[in-house]
């Protein structure tokens, strides 16, 4: 098999990124920043914030104008690339990760999105972004194959200790497909069908990855606002699963999904009388955990989802 | 083909006794019948087709065109294709009942998922005429005060 992934130049590549961490992580999921910004110090690998960052443009504004959404995107790419001098940008969210990567893809491959961010570009006075400039990575990406997995072992103290874990990716890390031709590349990528690269840092951190049927399961997200009870029995028959997969934790790395199963947990007891005991917990704060970083340094109480007493009664913290 | 709230039932029931084979041939008939109400709600017909040896993927397939966004179940129907494969190819494994609760689970996902895309696009049984019937009859809308259904 074809290997197409040349570690080395990832590793180099990847050391010091220009970090863009999106809405969410300012807010909701401050402890997936928390725990990002502590793992990657505690690597040695660089953030820097992308400088003047904007919206993404979520899942809002292509309701309303995809080509505004190219434009927002392609923005980020641009200061990126021209006031932070760096070539590749590292969104931990999975709603700006895939639209920064459409945005690249509808700059690479149609005239029109092209004509329209030179035209906003022109008017909101910066350069446009131009196909090519910028990398767009997920924190997964960053650190399996920044740091990678060799190196990450040596970092372990004390573990997960064989924690069982359901990996939960969520729909926008693998989909649309076309955005994300790296994940159908063989050897040392991930995939479009049974993504990995979470799976396989949390095994070298010492989890007990279980077999889970929904890791690319609708959540629900898009209609928490406008259809919650629908939302709720996604997001229990999710937690369900886990459970029944033997799971003590469902690991995640999207903002939308872990906010989402986390209120939606609450919410599958108080209006269907249906309680789980699943955790919900960031996979950087996981690797954190396991690494020797202390439970405050990782945001760990900065989760709606307790999972203090579990760790604790692990010896994980 | 059975109506949706009946699907729902069977889905939320527990695992029954009898033989595996069956079991799992009952529950990818009920990914197939949710797909079919999907398809029919769109005014599509069924192909004959079938894909890797299941009409449910060449129907997921058939969705998808013109719609995108219904390739966020893509993978959960494979999960069923896969879990009717493990539980009729060794029925006698010791894991076989967690596997069909599992294919259970996977294939209430996917009604969910595409029951949510009908009562979105307000299409098949949850259009606005058939949704009083519907409410009156199964007493679906269990919840109160703030659903939006």
């Amino acid at each position: 098999m074809t290997v197409l992934f040349d570690k080395e130049d990832k590793k180099q590549k990847y050391k010091k990124v220009a970090y863009y961490q999106g809405c969410a992580l300012e807010g909701s999921a401050m402890p997936y920043d928390k725990s990002t910004r502590a793992i990657g110090k505690h690597l040695g690998l660089e953030l820097e914030e992308v400088k003047d960052w904007n919206c993404c443009g979520a899942m809002e504004v292509k309701n309303i104008d995809p080509q505004v959404e190219t434009y927002l995107s392609s923005r980020v790419l641009s200061n990126a690339k021209n006031l932070n001098g760096l070539d590749v940008v590292m969104a931990p969210c999975n709603g700006c990760y895939k639209n920064l990567k459409q945005a690249e893809y509808e700059l690479s491959h149609h005239d029109k999105p092209k004509e329209v961010v030179a035209k906003i570009s022109k008017k909101a006075g910066h350069t446009p972004y131009e196909a090519g400039q910028v990398e767009t990575i997920h924190a997964l990406d960053w650190i399996k194959l920044g740091y990678g997995e060799e190196e990450l072992r040596k970092k372990i103290k004390g573990g997960l200790k064989g924690l069982k874990v359901a990996n939960y990716y969520g729909c926008m890390y693998t989909r649309p497909r076309h955005i994300f031709p790296e994940k159908a590349e063989g050897a040392g990528g991930d995939s479009w069908d049974k993504p990995h690269y979470m799976d396989d840092l949390l095994a070298v951190a010492g989890a007990e990855n279980v077999d889970f049927a929904l890791k690319t399961a609708c959540c629900g997200g898009a209609h928490t606002l406008s259809d919650r009870d629908m939302s709720t029995k996604l997001v229990l028959n999710i937690l369900e699963a886990a459970e029944a997969a033997g799971a003590e934790v469902i690991a995640t790395e999207c903002p939308t999904c872990h906010s989402g199963l986390e209120m939606h947990q609450i919410r599958a007891l108080k209006r269907l009388s249906k309680k789980t005991n699943v955790k919900i917990i960031y996979f950087t704060q996981l690797l954190g955990l396991a690494m020797g970083l202390s439970p405050r340094k990782v945001g760990i109480q900065g989760n709606i989802s307790d999972s203090l007493p579990l760790l604790k009664s692990k010896g994980i913290v | 083909m059975r109506e949706l709230a009946e699907i729902e039932t069977l889905l939320d029931a527990d695992v029954p006794d009898g033989s595996p084979a069956a079991i799992a041939a009952d529950y990818l008939a009920l990914a197939d019948e949710t797909m079919l109400h999907w398809l029919a709600a769109r005014e599509l017909e069924p192909t004959d087709a079938k894909k890797e040896g299941f009409s449910l993927l060449a129907w997921h397939r058939q969705a998808c065109k013109g719609d995108p966004t219904f390739n966020a179940c893509r993978e959960t129907c494979r999960e069923i294709a896969y879990h009717y494969n493990l539980v009729t190819l060794d029925p006698e494994h010791e894991a076989t009942r967690a596997r069909l609760n599992m294919m259970r689970m996977v294939t209430k996902h996917l009604y969910l998922f595409i029951t949510n895309k009908m009562m979105d696009e307000k299409v098949g049984e949850f259009c606005c005429s058939s949704k009083v019937n519907r409410l009156n009859k199964h007493e679906i809308n269990q919840n109160t005060g703030d659903s939006h259904g």
